[in-house]
């Protein structure tokens, strides 16, 4: 079971640091099926950030995956956030919103405190590396806004997520 | 209350199995509580303007019953004869067909929109009346007349309160073509007269009945993060109630109406019990844990909180006095036991229960301390009480849909409400009516 747990966080985070699992190109976004789409991105490829370079716009990816029931940040993204951390404490002007996310199993308040507890954790990273307080707000939707909407292992990984959003 | 059910169940067995041993008699009262009743409920007599009345009450009270699961009444087509009322019953024809009961019963017009509904109940081994009453009503309320006909038959057959003059209340998610749709609906308990109160792009959640039934208290999403908002129903009007930085979720109101307990995260996002005064907005902290607090739900003499805490390391139900204190850990089945909710005579216990890889409803008994599993999925979750305690409603999967079922509390009478077309989540039960 754990060999088989390693070689799909393996897969999943090879997909990572350039595209997220989710066969959905529009990658830092969430799925279409989300009302926040319209809202957030300014018709760019989705990945938000105007004014970076689109450089690190392509490379820089947005989402954080979990374990089940875990809140614990995988070693695999010190280095992602590092770099988020870098253009926050670059530019004291660029605010981001993470927003936190479970898998549906179990219950729906609970659900939106494990995705809180993922916000948080990956909050605290970011300001251990060098952002600020106030360039950081979090919210958690819980189960409410899946990636994917299967009831399988490999949307539920798909599921328990962080997805970093730049705000401006 | 149960008393009065087996000596019902243990009278029908008796009469049926006459024969029997005692011995297998003990064993066929045990199983009885599941048998379905043959009763007969006669088309109403009609008089008034034209052909038809403005309802099939008799319809209405036959679907009720057998929605019960406890009674099941016989066909039209069956019938030896259709009285209306009482003087007209000839219990001979009834018992040759092997019915327990029958009720009969017309609609007069009384006025342009006006109508008076009268039943009568009979007992038929005992050949005598249980319950006779006339009802007013308009096109816009005989269908509740029939329910609280329904419910008063209900109550003579089995010593249980009858709940079919209930509403229930849920929400919906559906995809259309450009992102999902969410609605918060309110219909009968039958899902009848569906009545959409809120809707939006955003989840709605956590829906929860005031005890006079007038308002809802629910988390919304609009503008992109989570608020509270209490929602009078007649009007349609609402007010935000809690709006603050970090989480807001999980509403529940007092048994008097005045007072919410409340889930609040906060900036640094540590979910914890609060209580709001729903008038001054003044909000008193509950718990303090770093554990996720929230779900809370009161006890029925407002005394107490029920709420999920994972501060043992995954969730378990945890109880705590409204004045404060250490709160104290109820639930030992399992590893996960979340979302709480009393009956509401204080007896039982629901909650989510993780058995064996699968997220079921279960109920505890307080007094006994019995532990039962009631449902039978993979995903239920929001277990909901009726009004008289017996019953529960919840939300089960069927593919990728959401669809209501409810139980009875020993778990012996279970059914499925819906199709499964929609995802529907999250049902609650409306208290009782107040007149």
């Amino acid at each position: 079971m754990r060999l088989f747990l390693i070689s799909l966080l393996a897969a999943v985070l090879t997909g990572c640091a350039s595209n997220p699992p989710d066969p959905d190109p529009t990658a830092g976004s969430t799925s279409s099926s989300d009302s926040a789409d319209t809202r957030s991105f300014d018709g760019d490829s989705g990945m938000g950030g105007e004014d970076v370079s689109s450089d690190l716009d392509t490379e820089l990816g947005m989402i954080i995956y979990f374990d089940f029931d875990q809140s614990d940040l995988k070693p695999e993204y010190a280095d992602l956030l590092a770099r988020h951390a870098g253009r926050l404490s670059n530019s004291s002007r660029t605010r981001v919103r993470l927003e936190g996310h479970a898998d549906e199993r179990g219950s729906r308040e609970y659900n939106i405190g494990l995705g809180e507890r993922r916000s948080q954790a990956v909050r605290r990273m970011l300001l251990i590396q060098g952002a600020s307080s106030n360039q950081i707000s979090t919210v958690s939707f819980g189960e409410e806004r899946p990636a994917a909407m299967g009831s399988d292992e490999r949307s539920y990984a798909q599921n328990r997520r962080v997805e970093i959003r730049y705000l401006n | 209350m149960r008393e009065t059910v087996s000596r019902w169940v243990s009278t029908c067995v008796l009469m049926l199995l006459a024969t029997q041993t005692f011995a297998e008699l003990q064993i066929e009262i045990t199983q009885g509580a599941g048998r379905r009743a043959p009763v007969a409920v006669v088309p109403f007599g009609w008089q008034g303007g034209g052909a038809d009345a403005p309802l099939d009450v008799a319809g209405v009270i036959g679907a009720d019953l057998t929605r019960s699961g406890r009674f099941a009444p016989i066909p039209t087509d069956d019938m030896l004869q259709m009285p209306s009322t009482g003087v007209e019953v000839d219990f001979d024809d009834w018992s040759i067909l092997g019915v327990e009961a029958v009720v009969v019963g017309r609609i007069s017009q009384t006025g342009d929109n006006a109508y008076s509904v009268q039943f009568q109940l009979f007992d038929v081994f005992k050949r005598e009346q249980l319950v006779g009453y006339r009802m007013p009503a308009s096109n816009g309320t005989i269908r509740r007349v029939a329910h609280r006909a329904a419910d008063m038959i209900f109550e003579k057959l089995t010593g249980i309160e009858g709940v079919f003059a209930t509403q229930i209340a849920y929400v919906t998610a559906q995809e259309n073509g450009r992102g999902r749709l969410f609605t918060l609906v309110v219909s009968d308990s039958d899902g009848e007269n569906e009545h959409t109160i809120m809707e939006s792009t955003d989840p709605i959640m956590s829906p929860a009945w005031s005890p006079d039934s007038r308002r809802l208290a629910y988390v919304s999403f609009e503008g992109d993060r989570s608020a509270i908002f209490v929602q009078t129903l007649r009007t349609g009007n609402r007010i935000k109630v809690s709006d603050r930085l970090g989480i807001n979720g999980a509403p529940a109101f007092s048994p008097d109406g005045r007072k919410l307990v409340l889930t609040l995260g906060g900036a640094d996002g540590n979910l914890d019990i609060f209580v709001m005064d729903i008038a001054t907005k003044g909000i008193t902290r509950l718990t303090t844990n770093r554990a996720i607090d929230t779900e809370g739900t009161w006890s029925p003499n407002g005394n107490q909180i029920f709420f999920t805490s994972d501060r043992s390391g995954g969730p378990q139900v945890y109880r705590v006095d409204i004045s404060g204190g250490s709160p104290e850990r109820i639930t030992f089945e399992g590893s996960y036991n979340a979302r709480p909710r009393l009956s509401p005579d204080g007896s039982k216990l629901a909650m989510v229960h993780l058995d064996r890889g699968n997220y079921r409803i279960a109920v505890l008994d307080l007094e006994n301390e019995n532990f039962l599993v009631l449902s039978a999925g993979k995903q239920d979750e929001s277990p909901s009480f009726a009004p008289n305690s017996d019953t529960l409603i919840y939300a089960t999967r069927v593919g990728r849909n959401g669809v209501l079922e409810t139980v009875s509390a020993d778990g012996l009478i279970r059914q499925r409400m819906g199709s499964g077309r929609v995802d529907v989540r999250e049902p609650v039960w409306s208290p009782f009516p107040r007149l």
